[in-house]
Protein backbone atom coordinates (compact mmCIF):
# COMPACT_ATOMS: atom_id res chain seq x y z
CA UNK A 1 0.00 0.00 0.00
CA UNK A 2 2.89 2.36 0.65
CA UNK A 3 3.60 2.39 -3.09
CA UNK A 4 0.08 3.70 -3.73
CA UNK A 5 0.47 6.32 -1.00
CA UNK A 6 3.72 7.46 -2.51
CA UNK A 7 2.13 7.71 -5.94
CA UNK A 8 -0.82 9.72 -4.62
CA UNK A 9 1.60 11.97 -2.75
CA UNK A 10 3.73 12.63 -5.83
CA UNK A 11 0.65 13.04 -8.00
CA UNK A 12 -0.89 15.61 -5.64
CA UNK A 13 2.30 17.66 -5.46
CA UNK A 14 2.63 17.56 -9.26
CA UNK A 15 -1.00 18.69 -9.51
CA UNK A 16 -0.37 21.57 -7.13
CA UNK A 17 2.58 22.59 -9.25
CA UNK A 18 0.55 22.47 -12.45
CA UNK A 19 -2.72 23.99 -11.25
CA UNK A 20 -1.71 27.69 -11.46
CA UNK A 21 -0.40 27.20 -15.01
CA UNK A 22 -3.59 25.44 -16.07
CA UNK A 23 -5.61 28.29 -14.60
CA UNK A 24 -3.64 30.85 -16.63
CA UNK A 25 -3.91 28.83 -19.84
CA UNK A 26 -7.62 28.12 -19.50
CA UNK A 27 -8.40 31.64 -18.30
CA UNK A 28 -6.77 33.28 -21.29
CA UNK A 29 -8.21 30.76 -23.67
CA UNK A 30 -11.77 31.35 -22.47
CA UNK A 31 -11.72 35.04 -21.58
CA UNK A 32 -9.20 36.69 -23.89
CA UNK A 33 -8.56 34.59 -26.98
CA UNK A 34 -12.08 33.09 -27.10
CA UNK A 35 -11.01 30.72 -29.78
CA UNK A 36 -11.72 27.08 -30.27
CA UNK A 37 -8.73 24.86 -29.68
CA UNK A 38 -8.12 22.34 -32.44
CA UNK A 39 -8.47 18.77 -31.16
CA UNK A 40 -9.38 19.93 -27.69
CA UNK A 41 -9.81 16.44 -26.28
CA UNK A 42 -6.49 15.34 -27.67
CA UNK A 43 -4.80 18.31 -25.98
CA UNK A 44 -6.53 17.54 -22.68
CA UNK A 45 -5.43 13.93 -22.99
CA UNK A 46 -1.90 15.22 -23.56
CA UNK A 47 -2.02 17.26 -20.36
CA UNK A 48 -3.22 14.22 -18.43
CA UNK A 49 -0.37 12.18 -19.94
CA UNK A 50 2.15 14.82 -18.87
CA UNK A 51 0.77 14.91 -15.33
CA UNK A 52 0.56 11.16 -14.82
CA UNK A 53 3.85 10.60 -16.64
CA UNK A 54 5.70 13.11 -14.48
CA UNK A 55 4.24 11.64 -11.30
CA UNK A 56 5.39 8.14 -12.29
CA UNK A 57 8.75 9.47 -13.38
CA UNK A 58 9.42 11.35 -10.13
CA UNK A 59 8.16 8.51 -7.99
CA UNK A 60 10.36 5.98 -9.80
CA UNK A 61 13.37 8.27 -9.36
CA UNK A 62 12.72 8.51 -5.64
CA UNK A 63 12.33 4.74 -5.40
CA UNK A 64 15.16 3.56 -7.60
CA UNK A 65 17.76 6.15 -8.45
CA UNK A 66 18.06 8.87 -5.84
CA UNK A 67 18.64 6.75 -2.70
CA UNK A 68 21.32 4.60 -4.33
CA UNK A 69 22.89 7.49 -6.24
CA UNK A 70 23.12 9.64 -3.13
CA UNK A 71 24.50 6.74 -1.10
CA UNK A 72 27.13 6.14 -3.77
CA UNK A 73 28.06 9.82 -3.87
CA UNK A 74 28.64 9.84 -0.13
CA UNK A 75 30.58 6.55 -0.22
CA UNK A 76 32.81 7.67 -3.09
CA UNK A 77 33.70 10.91 -1.32
CA UNK A 78 34.27 9.21 2.04
CA UNK A 79 37.94 9.35 3.12
CA UNK A 80 37.67 5.68 4.09
CA UNK A 81 37.20 4.86 0.40
CA UNK A 82 39.57 7.48 -1.02
CA UNK A 83 42.41 6.58 1.31
CA UNK A 84 41.53 2.90 1.75
CA UNK A 85 45.17 1.89 1.33
CA UNK A 86 46.35 4.26 4.05
CA UNK A 87 43.47 3.22 6.28
CA UNK A 88 44.50 -0.41 5.77
CA UNK A 89 47.95 0.51 7.12
CA UNK A 90 46.32 2.11 10.12
CA UNK A 91 46.94 5.71 9.08
CA UNK A 92 43.73 7.64 9.59
CA UNK A 93 44.86 11.25 9.64
CA UNK A 94 45.32 12.61 6.17
CA UNK A 95 47.91 15.38 6.03
CA UNK A 96 47.49 16.86 2.61
CA UNK A 97 44.68 16.42 0.13
CA UNK A 98 46.04 15.86 -3.35
CA UNK A 99 43.82 16.44 -6.34
CA UNK A 100 44.63 13.06 -7.89
CA UNK A 101 43.45 11.19 -4.80
CA UNK A 102 39.95 11.80 -6.09
CA UNK A 103 40.13 10.35 -9.59
CA UNK A 104 37.13 8.05 -9.03
CA UNK A 105 35.10 11.03 -7.88
CA UNK A 106 35.81 12.90 -11.12
CA UNK A 107 34.97 9.78 -13.11
CA UNK A 108 31.71 9.39 -11.23
CA UNK A 109 30.86 13.08 -11.63
CA UNK A 110 31.53 12.86 -15.36
CA UNK A 111 29.49 9.73 -15.99
CA UNK A 112 26.57 10.57 -13.70
CA UNK A 113 26.42 14.10 -15.15
CA UNK A 114 26.34 12.65 -18.67
CA UNK A 115 23.79 9.95 -17.87
CA UNK A 116 21.32 12.04 -15.85
CA UNK A 117 21.32 14.90 -18.35
CA UNK A 118 20.46 12.47 -21.16
CA UNK A 119 17.34 11.49 -19.21
CA UNK A 120 16.32 15.06 -18.31
CA UNK A 121 12.70 15.53 -19.51
CA UNK A 122 12.94 19.28 -20.15
CA UNK A 123 16.01 18.75 -22.31
CA UNK A 124 14.13 16.08 -24.28
CA UNK A 125 11.40 18.68 -24.86
CA UNK A 126 13.84 21.34 -26.09
CA UNK A 127 15.60 18.78 -28.28
CA UNK A 128 12.31 17.77 -29.93
CA UNK A 129 11.46 21.42 -30.67
CA UNK A 130 14.95 22.25 -31.93
CA UNK A 131 14.95 19.35 -34.38
CA UNK A 132 11.50 20.32 -35.64
CA UNK A 133 12.21 24.04 -35.96
CA UNK A 134 15.61 23.61 -37.61
CA UNK A 135 14.12 21.17 -40.12
CA UNK A 136 16.47 18.46 -38.90
CA UNK A 137 19.66 20.54 -39.16
CA UNK A 138 20.00 20.21 -35.39
CA UNK A 139 19.29 16.63 -34.40
CA UNK A 140 17.51 16.13 -31.08
CA UNK A 141 19.92 13.43 -29.98
CA UNK A 142 22.98 15.38 -31.15
CA UNK A 143 21.90 18.41 -29.14
CA UNK A 144 21.20 16.32 -26.07
CA UNK A 145 24.56 14.57 -26.33
CA UNK A 146 26.30 17.94 -26.65
CA UNK A 147 24.51 19.30 -23.57
CA UNK A 148 25.20 16.13 -21.58
CA UNK A 149 28.87 16.24 -22.47
CA UNK A 150 28.97 19.87 -21.35
CA UNK A 151 27.41 18.98 -18.00
CA UNK A 152 29.77 16.02 -17.59
CA UNK A 153 32.89 18.13 -18.24
CA UNK A 154 31.53 20.99 -16.14
CA UNK A 155 30.79 18.95 -13.02
CA UNK A 156 34.12 17.08 -13.23
CA UNK A 157 35.92 20.42 -13.25
CA UNK A 158 33.58 21.54 -10.49
CA UNK A 159 34.64 18.57 -8.35
CA UNK A 160 38.29 19.32 -9.08
CA UNK A 161 37.65 22.86 -7.86
CA UNK A 162 36.12 21.67 -4.60
CA UNK A 163 39.02 19.28 -4.00
CA UNK A 164 41.68 21.89 -4.70
CA UNK A 165 39.73 24.69 -3.04
CA UNK A 166 40.34 27.23 -5.81
CA UNK A 167 38.06 30.22 -6.19
CA UNK A 168 34.67 29.65 -7.84
CA UNK A 169 34.68 33.13 -9.38
CA UNK A 170 37.85 32.44 -11.32
CA UNK A 171 36.30 29.48 -13.09
CA UNK A 172 32.95 31.13 -13.74
CA UNK A 173 34.50 34.32 -15.12
CA UNK A 174 36.88 32.40 -17.38
CA UNK A 175 33.93 30.28 -18.52
CA UNK A 176 31.92 33.39 -19.38
CA UNK A 177 34.82 34.88 -21.31
CA UNK A 178 34.99 31.69 -23.38
CA UNK A 179 31.20 31.82 -23.87
CA UNK A 180 31.42 35.43 -25.10
CA UNK A 181 34.29 34.62 -27.45
CA UNK A 182 32.41 31.65 -28.86
CA UNK A 183 29.24 33.72 -29.25
CA UNK A 184 30.97 35.87 -31.83
CA UNK A 185 32.39 32.93 -33.78
CA UNK A 186 29.74 30.18 -33.63
CA UNK A 187 26.96 29.92 -36.26
CA UNK A 188 24.37 32.49 -35.16
CA UNK A 189 21.50 29.99 -35.47
CA UNK A 190 22.78 27.96 -32.57
CA UNK A 191 23.28 30.77 -30.06
CA UNK A 192 19.77 31.10 -28.61
CA UNK A 193 19.55 27.34 -28.32
CA UNK A 194 22.94 27.20 -26.60
CA UNK A 195 21.92 29.87 -24.07
CA UNK A 196 18.71 27.98 -23.36
CA UNK A 197 20.63 24.75 -22.76
CA UNK A 198 22.23 26.26 -19.69
CA UNK A 199 18.85 26.58 -18.03
CA UNK A 200 17.30 23.25 -18.90
CA UNK A 201 20.04 21.04 -17.52
CA UNK A 202 19.56 21.96 -13.90
CA UNK A 203 16.27 20.22 -13.47
CA UNK A 204 14.61 17.15 -11.99
CA UNK A 205 17.13 14.35 -12.42
CA UNK A 206 20.50 16.05 -12.36
CA UNK A 207 20.27 18.46 -9.43
CA UNK A 208 19.59 16.04 -6.53
CA UNK A 209 22.49 13.75 -7.47
CA UNK A 210 24.93 16.60 -8.12
CA UNK A 211 23.92 18.27 -4.88
CA UNK A 212 24.63 15.02 -3.02
CA UNK A 213 28.03 14.75 -4.67
CA UNK A 214 28.96 18.36 -3.99
CA UNK A 215 27.78 18.16 -0.38
CA UNK A 216 29.64 14.87 0.16
CA UNK A 217 32.87 16.37 -1.16
CA UNK A 218 32.51 19.65 0.69
CA UNK A 219 31.69 17.93 3.97
CA UNK A 220 34.62 15.48 3.94
CA UNK A 221 37.45 17.71 2.73
CA UNK A 222 38.83 19.93 5.49
CA UNK A 223 38.34 23.64 4.93
CA UNK A 224 35.40 23.37 2.52
CA UNK A 225 31.98 24.72 3.39
CA UNK A 226 29.01 22.62 2.26
CA UNK A 227 26.91 25.76 1.94
CA UNK A 228 29.21 27.44 -0.57
CA UNK A 229 30.68 24.48 -2.40
CA UNK A 230 27.48 22.47 -2.72
CA UNK A 231 25.84 25.04 -4.98
CA UNK A 232 28.97 25.70 -6.98
CA UNK A 233 28.54 22.42 -8.83
CA UNK A 234 25.15 23.50 -10.20
CA UNK A 235 26.71 26.69 -11.54
CA UNK A 236 29.23 24.59 -13.49
CA UNK A 237 26.42 22.42 -14.83
CA UNK A 238 24.69 25.49 -16.25
CA UNK A 239 27.65 27.24 -17.90
CA UNK A 240 29.48 24.40 -19.59
CA UNK A 241 26.56 23.20 -21.76
CA UNK A 242 26.45 26.67 -23.35
CA UNK A 243 30.04 26.13 -24.50
CA UNK A 244 29.56 22.54 -25.59
CA UNK A 245 26.45 23.29 -27.66
CA UNK A 246 28.24 26.13 -29.48
CA UNK A 247 31.26 23.88 -29.93
CA UNK A 248 28.99 21.18 -31.36
CA UNK A 249 27.71 23.62 -33.99
CA UNK A 250 31.22 24.84 -34.72
CA UNK A 251 32.46 21.28 -35.22
CA UNK A 252 29.52 20.41 -37.47
CA UNK A 253 30.21 23.48 -39.59
CA UNK A 254 33.93 22.71 -39.75
CA UNK A 255 33.22 19.14 -40.84
CA UNK A 256 30.89 20.37 -43.55
CA UNK A 257 33.56 22.72 -44.86
CA UNK A 258 36.46 20.32 -44.74
CA UNK A 259 34.62 17.04 -45.16
CA UNK A 260 34.75 16.93 -48.91
CA UNK B 1 -6.67 -4.46 -37.24
CA UNK B 2 -3.65 -3.87 -35.04
CA UNK B 3 -0.87 -4.10 -37.56
CA UNK B 4 2.85 -4.15 -36.96
CA UNK B 5 3.52 -0.51 -37.68
CA UNK B 6 0.80 0.47 -35.21
CA UNK B 7 2.44 -1.68 -32.59
CA UNK B 8 5.79 -0.15 -33.40
CA UNK B 9 4.33 3.33 -33.07
CA UNK B 10 2.92 2.50 -29.65
CA UNK B 11 6.14 1.05 -28.31
CA UNK B 12 8.48 3.63 -29.83
CA UNK B 13 8.24 6.11 -26.91
CA UNK B 14 8.93 3.24 -24.51
CA UNK B 15 11.97 2.14 -26.50
CA UNK B 16 13.27 5.71 -26.61
CA UNK B 17 12.74 6.08 -22.89
CA UNK B 18 14.66 2.84 -22.38
CA UNK B 19 17.49 4.22 -24.51
CA UNK B 20 17.53 7.44 -22.46
CA UNK B 21 17.65 5.64 -19.14
CA UNK B 22 20.15 2.90 -19.93
CA UNK B 23 23.20 5.13 -19.27
CA UNK B 24 22.07 5.85 -15.70
CA UNK B 25 21.59 2.16 -14.99
CA UNK B 26 25.00 1.32 -16.46
CA UNK B 27 26.79 4.06 -14.51
CA UNK B 28 25.21 3.03 -11.22
CA UNK B 29 25.89 -0.66 -11.83
CA UNK B 30 29.49 -0.05 -12.82
CA UNK B 31 30.38 2.10 -9.84
CA UNK B 32 28.47 -0.03 -7.38
CA UNK B 33 29.88 -3.37 -8.51
CA UNK B 34 33.37 -2.57 -9.81
CA UNK B 35 34.44 0.52 -7.88
CA UNK B 36 32.69 0.33 -4.53
CA UNK B 37 32.53 -3.49 -4.82
CA UNK B 38 29.12 -3.80 -3.24
CA UNK B 39 25.90 -5.56 -4.13
CA UNK B 40 22.85 -3.61 -5.29
CA UNK B 41 20.59 -3.21 -2.24
CA UNK B 42 16.83 -3.83 -2.70
CA UNK B 43 17.11 -5.12 -6.24
CA UNK B 44 13.35 -5.61 -6.44
CA UNK B 45 12.42 -2.05 -5.45
CA UNK B 46 15.01 -0.71 -7.84
CA UNK B 47 13.60 -2.69 -10.76
CA UNK B 48 10.04 -1.57 -10.03
CA UNK B 49 11.23 2.01 -9.67
CA UNK B 50 13.02 1.84 -13.01
CA UNK B 51 9.86 0.56 -14.68
CA UNK B 52 7.96 3.56 -13.26
CA UNK B 53 10.62 5.95 -14.55
CA UNK B 54 10.50 4.31 -17.97
CA UNK B 55 6.73 4.37 -18.26
CA UNK B 56 6.51 7.89 -16.83
CA UNK B 57 9.07 9.31 -19.27
CA UNK B 58 7.36 7.69 -22.28
CA UNK B 59 3.97 9.04 -21.21
CA UNK B 60 5.41 12.51 -20.56
CA UNK B 61 6.97 12.71 -24.04
CA UNK B 62 3.72 11.59 -25.69
CA UNK B 63 1.84 14.21 -23.66
CA UNK B 64 4.26 16.89 -24.87
CA UNK B 65 3.62 15.96 -28.48
CA UNK B 66 -0.16 15.97 -28.31
CA UNK B 67 -0.83 18.42 -25.44
CA UNK B 68 1.71 20.96 -24.23
CA UNK B 69 3.38 21.78 -27.56
CA UNK B 70 0.21 22.24 -29.66
CA UNK B 71 -1.42 24.23 -26.86
CA UNK B 72 1.57 26.56 -26.38
CA UNK B 73 2.02 27.14 -30.08
CA UNK B 74 -1.71 27.45 -30.74
CA UNK B 75 -2.00 30.18 -28.13
CA UNK B 76 1.08 31.96 -29.48
CA UNK B 77 -0.48 32.01 -32.98
CA UNK B 78 -3.79 33.23 -31.56
CA UNK B 79 -2.06 36.07 -29.71
CA UNK B 80 -0.11 37.05 -32.82
CA UNK B 81 -3.33 37.11 -34.86
CA UNK B 82 -5.17 39.12 -32.24
CA UNK B 83 -2.33 41.63 -32.27
CA UNK B 84 -2.99 43.00 -28.78
CA UNK B 85 0.37 43.44 -27.12
CA UNK B 86 -1.05 44.17 -23.67
CA UNK B 87 -2.81 40.81 -23.40
CA UNK B 88 0.22 38.99 -24.78
CA UNK B 89 2.56 40.57 -22.24
CA UNK B 90 0.12 39.96 -19.40
CA UNK B 91 -0.11 36.34 -20.48
CA UNK B 92 3.69 36.07 -20.63
CA UNK B 93 3.99 37.55 -17.15
CA UNK B 94 1.35 35.31 -15.61
CA UNK B 95 2.78 32.22 -17.29
CA UNK B 96 6.19 32.91 -15.75
CA UNK B 97 4.73 33.87 -12.38
CA UNK B 98 2.32 30.95 -12.15
CA UNK B 99 4.80 28.27 -13.14
CA UNK B 100 7.24 29.48 -10.51
CA UNK B 101 5.21 30.45 -7.49
CA UNK B 102 4.14 26.90 -6.65
CA UNK B 103 7.39 25.22 -7.69
CA UNK B 104 8.36 22.76 -4.90
CA UNK B 105 12.10 23.28 -5.46
CA UNK B 106 11.69 27.03 -4.97
CA UNK B 107 9.66 26.58 -1.77
CA UNK B 108 12.46 24.37 -0.42
CA UNK B 109 15.21 26.82 -1.38
CA UNK B 110 13.34 29.79 0.10
CA UNK B 111 12.87 27.97 3.40
CA UNK B 112 16.55 27.11 3.54
CA UNK B 113 17.48 30.69 2.70
CA UNK B 114 15.37 31.98 5.60
CA UNK B 115 17.21 29.64 7.98
CA UNK B 116 20.57 30.85 6.72
CA UNK B 117 19.48 34.47 7.05
CA UNK B 118 18.24 33.89 10.60
CA UNK B 119 21.49 32.17 11.62
CA UNK B 120 23.46 34.99 10.06
CA UNK B 121 21.56 37.52 12.17
CA UNK B 122 20.08 39.28 9.17
CA UNK B 123 16.53 38.69 10.33
CA UNK B 124 15.12 37.74 13.72
CA UNK B 125 15.07 34.07 14.58
CA UNK B 126 11.31 33.96 15.09
CA UNK B 127 9.03 31.70 13.05
CA UNK B 128 7.17 34.74 11.78
CA UNK B 129 10.24 36.59 10.58
CA UNK B 130 11.55 33.52 8.81
CA UNK B 131 8.22 32.77 7.16
CA UNK B 132 7.98 36.39 5.98
CA UNK B 133 11.49 36.30 4.58
CA UNK B 134 10.87 33.01 2.77
CA UNK B 135 7.57 34.29 1.37
CA UNK B 136 9.19 37.53 0.22
CA UNK B 137 11.94 35.61 -1.50
CA UNK B 138 9.47 33.29 -3.22
CA UNK B 139 7.44 36.22 -4.49
CA UNK B 140 10.62 37.94 -5.67
CA UNK B 141 11.64 34.91 -7.70
CA UNK B 142 8.14 34.42 -9.13
CA UNK B 143 7.97 38.12 -10.08
CA UNK B 144 11.39 37.88 -11.64
CA UNK B 145 10.44 34.91 -13.82
CA UNK B 146 7.28 36.72 -14.91
CA UNK B 147 9.40 39.76 -15.79
CA UNK B 148 11.91 37.52 -17.57
CA UNK B 149 9.27 36.02 -19.86
CA UNK B 150 7.89 39.50 -20.58
CA UNK B 151 11.38 40.74 -21.50
CA UNK B 152 11.96 37.63 -23.61
CA UNK B 153 8.67 38.10 -25.47
CA UNK B 154 9.45 41.80 -26.02
CA UNK B 155 12.79 40.75 -27.45
CA UNK B 156 11.02 38.45 -29.93
CA UNK B 157 8.57 41.20 -30.91
CA UNK B 158 11.26 43.85 -31.34
CA UNK B 159 13.92 41.54 -32.77
CA UNK B 160 16.74 42.44 -30.36
CA UNK B 161 19.75 40.15 -30.70
CA UNK B 162 19.71 37.72 -27.79
CA UNK B 163 23.41 37.67 -27.02
CA UNK B 164 23.53 41.38 -26.19
CA UNK B 165 20.71 40.94 -23.67
CA UNK B 166 22.21 37.88 -22.02
CA UNK B 167 25.84 39.00 -21.98
CA UNK B 168 24.73 42.38 -20.66
CA UNK B 169 22.68 40.60 -18.01
CA UNK B 170 25.63 38.52 -16.88
CA UNK B 171 27.77 41.63 -16.60
CA UNK B 172 25.11 43.02 -14.30
CA UNK B 173 25.14 39.80 -12.26
CA UNK B 174 28.92 39.90 -11.87
CA UNK B 175 28.81 43.59 -10.87
CA UNK B 176 26.03 43.02 -8.36
CA UNK B 177 27.95 40.13 -6.83
CA UNK B 178 30.41 42.72 -5.47
CA UNK B 179 27.69 44.70 -3.73
CA UNK B 180 25.19 42.09 -2.62
CA UNK B 181 25.46 40.65 0.90
CA UNK B 182 27.50 37.43 1.03
CA UNK B 183 24.63 35.33 2.37
CA UNK B 184 22.32 35.95 -0.55
CA UNK B 185 24.77 35.20 -3.37
CA UNK B 186 24.58 31.42 -3.14
CA UNK B 187 20.80 31.55 -3.02
CA UNK B 188 20.72 33.96 -5.95
CA UNK B 189 22.82 31.71 -8.15
CA UNK B 190 20.72 28.72 -7.13
CA UNK B 191 17.46 30.49 -7.92
CA UNK B 192 18.44 30.75 -11.57
CA UNK B 193 18.39 26.98 -11.76
CA UNK B 194 15.27 26.12 -9.81
CA UNK B 195 12.92 28.27 -11.85
CA UNK B 196 13.02 26.23 -15.02
CA UNK B 197 10.78 23.30 -14.18
CA UNK B 198 9.82 20.39 -16.36
CA UNK B 199 6.46 21.85 -17.33
CA UNK B 200 7.63 25.45 -17.75
CA UNK B 201 10.32 24.58 -20.27
CA UNK B 202 8.14 22.94 -22.95
CA UNK B 203 5.36 25.53 -22.59
CA UNK B 204 7.67 28.52 -22.72
CA UNK B 205 9.66 27.03 -25.61
CA UNK B 206 6.46 26.40 -27.56
CA UNK B 207 5.32 29.98 -26.85
CA UNK B 208 8.60 31.45 -28.11
CA UNK B 209 8.78 29.30 -31.22
CA UNK B 210 5.08 29.85 -31.94
CA UNK B 211 5.44 33.65 -31.66
CA UNK B 212 8.60 33.80 -33.74
CA UNK B 213 7.07 31.70 -36.50
CA UNK B 214 3.87 33.74 -36.71
CA UNK B 215 5.47 37.19 -36.75
CA UNK B 216 6.73 38.34 -40.11
CA UNK B 217 10.49 38.83 -40.28
CA UNK B 218 11.26 36.65 -37.27
CA UNK B 219 13.14 33.40 -37.54
CA UNK B 220 11.94 30.67 -35.17
CA UNK B 221 15.46 29.34 -34.72
CA UNK B 222 17.07 32.77 -34.06
CA UNK B 223 14.18 34.42 -32.22
CA UNK B 224 12.08 31.57 -30.89
CA UNK B 225 14.59 30.20 -28.42
CA UNK B 226 16.06 32.24 -25.61
CA UNK B 227 13.12 32.58 -23.21
CA UNK B 228 14.64 29.97 -20.88
CA UNK B 229 17.91 31.89 -20.90
CA UNK B 230 16.04 34.97 -19.65
CA UNK B 231 14.20 32.89 -17.06
CA UNK B 232 17.47 31.66 -15.59
CA UNK B 233 19.21 35.05 -15.67
CA UNK B 234 16.68 37.58 -14.34
CA UNK B 235 15.98 35.75 -11.02
CA UNK B 236 19.66 36.10 -10.06
CA UNK B 237 19.44 39.86 -10.49
CA UNK B 238 16.15 40.15 -8.61
CA UNK B 239 17.25 37.97 -5.69
CA UNK B 240 20.48 39.91 -5.21
CA UNK B 241 18.43 43.11 -5.31
CA UNK B 242 16.10 41.62 -2.71
CA UNK B 243 19.11 40.82 -0.53
CA UNK B 244 20.44 44.37 -0.89
CA UNK B 245 17.10 46.00 -0.09
CA UNK B 246 16.33 43.75 2.88
CA UNK B 247 19.46 44.80 4.72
Amino acid sequence: MSMLDLFIDTFVSTMRDVLPITAVLVGFQLLVLRQKIANVWRVIRGFVYVLVGLAFFLMGLQEAIFPLGELMASQLTNPEFIYSELYAQGITTIQTVRWDDYLWVYAFAFSIGLATTLAEPSLIAVGMKAEQVSGGAVSALGLRLAVSLGVAIGVSIGCYRIVTGTDLWLYIIVAYIIVIAQTFRAPSMIIPLAYDSGGVTTSTVTVPLLAALGLGLAATIPGRSPLIDGFGLIAFASVFPIMSVMAYAQIVRWLEKHGK
Amino acid sequence: MMNLSGLFKATRPLLEALRDLTPIILVILFFQVFVLKQAIPNMEEMLIGMLFVLFGLALFVRGLEIGLFPMGEGMAHAFAKKGNIFWLLLFAFLLGFATTVAEPALIAVAGKAAEVAAQGGIIETTEQAMADYAFGLRMTVALSVGTAIVLGVLRILLGWPLHFCIIGGYFLVVMMTWFAPQEIIGIAYDSGGVTTSTITVPLVTALGVGLASSIRGRNPMLDGFGLIAFASLVPMIFVMLYGMLML
